[in-house]
Order: structure tokens, then sequence, then C-alpha cells
């Protein structure tokens, strides 16, 4: 499968690169529009701050392209601010424009708490989801972030308690997404891409 | 809430091996640094800082190759410091496969860089590593700062230090206790609850470790949010997967691999 990650400069891009090698998938680093236009699967990696992935895709001229893409029902995982990008917009980078694909946007994490909420924490798995599979409420996975989506019952398969409870895991048709890194989350973030390799390979998303 | 205390062992590197012995005193051979990562990776390590301890310029080269080879063997985050003054010095680090970049020296002689590192990596890559020494015991103890391997004081309280960190945009603070960092007799526990307790990001215990009890005080009565070790896990004295048991076992929240 040809797998098309978005490298915008995220400082991520590598590790995802090699959590794909380690699964024994060959991932395709895209800087051009074009290059999505075959895609049979799309990652949009990122850290950082909001304004550097959308101000990204923007001048990259990726933000069209990925929409058409997705439309055409594209496997698609975010992570991170991959996930942030979705919603219409962040608390952290107010005159920016997200990709509207899913409605609501990004806020901060209470200042009640530590942040960035930077280390392993575990899930509550409220929708059952292949993305999942052999995965429960048990497994810890690596999050490094201050904003964070809301608690949107609609798309959320998890949700991850930090102060507030926000969404973690999201799936919506074709677009899944994890706040939370699976390329940083050991052996159980290793089975969370498998899982999305396995989905995206047969394009059955319910 | 469920966010896990960490644990990180840290590689000391010189050249392309990993070293045992800070400050060039009595320097060890301890191994290969992506042997040593690929093992804590397996046994339940949560994170890995790699250090450059010699930081020399003609050295670079050799350590960005470490950073490379010990990013391979990771599906953990990687922090990756020692030498790192400017922005390009930072970027060669990540592009290396650093997650996170820590400064130390640099950022006291030119405290800007931490907002520079901040506004392109963002904070919760930027790791302000302190190395502090008591100045002042008593009821309102005080730390001062030392810089280039804690030979020089920086005339700086420890503290306002961090707190100045954090504001001007680090997402962590690796605190180093100089007065415990080789003894062995533990961490130092009240400057790390005073540091913990009184900033806003978390806090990485180092300097001291030798026994389990010394990782559940550090955590338990110095609100660390992760602690750091060296030559125990080297020498394999301590097992990761042993010490997390014994944490567990103290209702301490870790992770156990899948």
């Amino acid at each position: 499968m040809n797998i098309a990650l978005i490298d915008y400069g995220a400082g991520n891009v590598p590790s995802v690169e090699r959590a794909f090698q380690r699964l024994g998938a060959a991932s395709r680093r895209i800087v051009r529009p074009a290059d999505l236009a075959s895609a049979g699967a799309i990652i949009l990696p990122g850290v950082g701050h909001y304004a550097a992935i959308i101000r990204a895709l923007d001048s990259q001229n990726l933000r069209s392209p990925l929409l058409e893409a997705v439309a055409r029902r594209v496997p698609f995982l975010g992570i991170c601010l991959g996930l942030q990008a979705l919603y219409a917009g962040s608390e952290e980078a107010p005159a920016l424009v997200g990709l509207g694909l899913l409605a609501g946007s990004v806020s901060s994490l209470p200042r009640t708490t530590k942040l960035p909420h930077m280390g392993w924490n575990r899930l509550r798995i409220v929708k059952p989801t292949p993305l999942f599979d052999g995965l429960g409420d048990s497994d810890y996975f690596y999050f490094a972030h201050t904003f964070a989506a809301p608690r949107s019952a609609e798309h959320a398969v998890a949700f991850c308690d930090y102060g507030t409870t926000f969404t973690a895991a999201l799936q919506s048709g074709n677009i899944f997404a994890t706040q939370f890194h699976p390329e940083k989350s050991g052996a159980a973030g290793a089975r969370l891409l498998q899982n999305f390799l396995r989905l995206a390979a047969m394009r059955n998303f319910a | 809430m469920s966010l896990a205390r960490r644990i990180i062992p840290c590689l000391d590197t010189d050249g392309d091996r990993v070293v045992k012995g800070v400050n060039f005193v009595g320097l060890r051979d301890a191994g290969d640094p992506a042997e040593l990562a690929a093992r804590y990776d397996s046994e339940g390590a949560d994170e890995l800082v790699v250090l450059d301890i010699a930081a020399s310029r003609d050295r670079r080269p050799t350590f960005l190759e470490t950073i490379r080879r010990v990013a391979a063997e990771l599906a953990i985050p990687l922090t990756a410091g020692g030498g790192i003054r400017t922005l390009g010095d930072a970027r060669s680090v990540v592009r290396a496969g650093a997650d996170k970049i820590t400064i130390n020296t640099a950022a006291v002689e030119r405290p800007q860089l931490i907002s520079e590192l901040s506004a392109e990596f963002g904070s919760q890559a930027v790791v302000l590593a302190i190395d502090a020494t008591l100045e002042l015991a008593g009821a309102e103890p005080r730390w001062d700062v030392r810089v280039r391997g804690g030979r020089d004081p920086a005339h700086l309280d420890a503290l306002s230090w961090a707190q100045q960190g954090v504001e001007l945009g680090a997402g962590e603070i690796l605190l180093t206790s100089m007065d415990r960092d080789g003894t062995q007799g533990g961490y130092d526990i009240t400057l790390t609850s005073v540091i913990s307790r009184r900033v806003s990001v978390p806090v990485i215990a180092s300097g001291g470790a030798k026994t389990p009890e010394h990782f559940a005080q550090v955590f338990s009565e110095g609100a660390a949010d992760a602690a750091l070790a060296a030559s125990i896990f080297h020498d394999g004295s301590q097992s990761i997967r042993g010490l997390k048991q014994f944490l567990a076992a103290r209702n301490i929240e870790v992770r156990f691999p899948c």
C-alpha cells in the first residue's frame, strides 16, 4: 500500500516513518500536492504549535488535495496536531482556520494541572473500534500536548482524563486520529498503527 | 488521574560510547549506546535521555550519529542534549531523531534561546536542565544554579530560574542535585519538592539514585513527575522492570509495557 506521510517539517515525521518500517510497511514523505493523488493511506503527523501545521498545509498547497483525498474516502490517520487540525480552529492560534472536517474547536487543557500533559496515560475506550483491536483500558499511550479536542460524543472512540475529559482518539468514516503519539507508545502504539494499516488495506470503515 | 510516573535511563556519551562517571573524572566505558537503548526500551523505560558530556564542536558529527543509532532502536521518546547553543544545533539534533532537546549552560548565558527553541519545536520539546547545589539550609532553603558541568556558579536562584525558564517556554525541567549526583545517597527530596510544587510544568528528578526506595520517595514526597538515573541501570544492579514492580506495590502508578 502507498502510505503517504505528509512532511511539513514536523519533528515526529522520522519517528512515524521508523514506526511503520518496524511493521514492515514503507511510507513515502509527501511535500507536493500532486503526490497525494495516488495515496492509498494518508498520515498527518504533528507536534508543536497549531500554527505550524496549518500554515504549512497552506503554504505547501496541501489543504485542498488533502480534503479531496479524504472525500474520496482514502484512509486518513492524524497524529497529535494532525488530530487537532481536523477541527474548525484552535485557541492556540485563533486567527487560523482549521481543516473543518469535524465540528468544534481545540482549546487548552485546564491550567489547574501541570502542562504540557506529558507522559504515559491510559484511555477510556467508549466505542468499540477495530483501531483498538487487542488494546484496552489498561494500555498506556504517550502524550505531549497542552491543547486538546473537545469531548465530542459523535466521533470520539476513546477519552482521556487529565484535568478534564478530552478526545484521545476518534473515528469518523475513513478519518482516524489520535491525540497521543502511537509512534512513541511502545508495543501498544505499534499495535494501533498495525490496526490502522489493516483497516486501510481493507478499506472497511463501517 | 492515571498519568504514570516515568522512569528515564540516561546515557552519558563520549564519542560513540556510553561512559560512567561525570565531570570527566574516572570515566569508564559502560557500553554501546544503541545496545543499551534497545535493552531499556524492551525492559520498560518510559523515555531515554542521551547527553554528550564532552560537547566539543569537533565531535559533534559523532554525537549526531549516536542519536541516529539510538533513535532507530526506540519506540519511546528520546531527549538529547549537551553542547546545544543555537537553534541550528537544536535542529540537527531533532533531525537526527530526538523528540526533545535539553539545554543548560547556553540557556543561562542567553535565556532567549529557550523561547527560540519553544517557538520552533513547541514547549513540549524544550527541556531546561538545571544543576542545583544547596546554598542555604533551613526552613526556607535556597539552591544555586551551576553551569559548565557543575563547575561554575551561575549566580542564579534555582527556583527563580526554573520559573523564568517556564515563562520563556520550557515545557519540562530536568533537575539535578549536584550535592547528590554520584553519591548514590538518594535524590534531594526537598529540592525536588520545592521546585516541582512551584512550577507549572513536569519535573524530572536526577542525581543520587541507588535503591527502589529512593525512587518511591522522590515520587511520593518529592512530587517528581519522572525520575532519571544512569549507572544503576547500566551496571545491571537495578532492573527497570523490578523497580516498577516495587513502585506499583507502593501504589505509585507506573507503566508496564504490553
